[in-house]
């Protein structure tokens, strides 16, 4: 696994009443290559994309996404879930090659 | 940890992708957003409403494009948004995200980040649990484009 690459998350709040929007911005360190571009040499350089993001709360889903190389590099998520239980909000995005980054954040439902 | 063969399988995927469709006219709206809106909708037409696009009006760096995507929805079990399909009718690609929703979403946002390659529309249609589609298109002019042709 990408050890190496740990991603910045960020929630809104880390505790919320039940019912309450909560939102998460995420930020992961990615070259996105989009398989268009060619080095000095005329070679098409290969390419490397996030294609799935995925972010569940307490083993439920609550968003995905899938990625085209349209998106940019570093890519940059936001989106927003609702409250329902607490427990750990797990974010993963999945490389073309199957490969994925993992982050973890928590919250607390009252 | 398997760091090292990543990279070994990567440089040996590179072949494929040899054959680049970059410099193929991207001032045209000539790419794959019509099929992929077909592919989507499964041909139903979808109506110019509740979608909110949030994009800049000129973009001076196409390489990263903040892009937020809105749509109007009670988003309870028994009315919510499922699918957001984003597109970008000047790339050479013309699909930029898909971003899945269900009622444990709360709110259908999302905001990313993304290339345009020149001045262009991006269409956003929305699928609704219901299999009813909405839609909001937007055009963004870019300074200078974002797929380091």
């Amino acid at each position: 696994m990408a050890t190496a690459v740990k991603p910045r998350i960020k929630l809104d709040k880390k505790e919320a009443k039940k019912g309450d929007i909560v939102e998460v911005k995420a930020l992961v360190a990615h070259i996105m290559e989009t398989g268009q571009r060619k080095d000095a040499q005329g070679n098409t350089i290969p390419r490397k994309i996030i294609k799935k993001f995925v972010c569940t709360v307490a083993g439920k889903q609550v968003f995905a996404a899938d990625f085209e190389p349209a998106v940019s590099a570093n890519p940059y998520i936001q989106f927003k879930f609702k409250a329902a239980e607490s427990g750990p909000v797990v974010l993963t995005w999945t490389d073309d090659d199957g490969s994925t980054i993992v982050g973890e954040e928590t919250i607390k439902v009252t | 940890m398997i760091g090292l063969s990543r990279r070994q399988v990567l440089a040996g995927s590179a072949g494929a992708l040899a054959i680049a469709t970059f410099g193929a006219a991207p001032a045209q709206a000539a790419n794959n957003a019509q099929d992929l809106i077909k592919a989507f909708t499964g041909g139903k037409s979808a109506t110019e409403a509740k979608v909110k696009l949030d994009l800049p009006e000129i973009a001076e760096n196409g390489n990263t494009v903040p892009m937020t995507v809105t749509v109007e929805s009670p988003m309870t079990e028994a009315s919510h948004v499922t699918e957001v399909l984003v597109l970008a009718d000047g790339n050479p690609n013309a699909g930029v995200a898909t971003f899945h929703f269900s009622p444990a979403s709360g709110v259908a946002e999302a905001n990313t980040r993304i290339r345009l390659a020149t001045t262009q529309n991006i269409i956003a249609i929305a699928k609704m649990n219901d299999g009813s589609f909405v839609t909001a298109s937007k055009q963004v002019k870019v300074t200078i484009g974002g797929c380091g042709g």
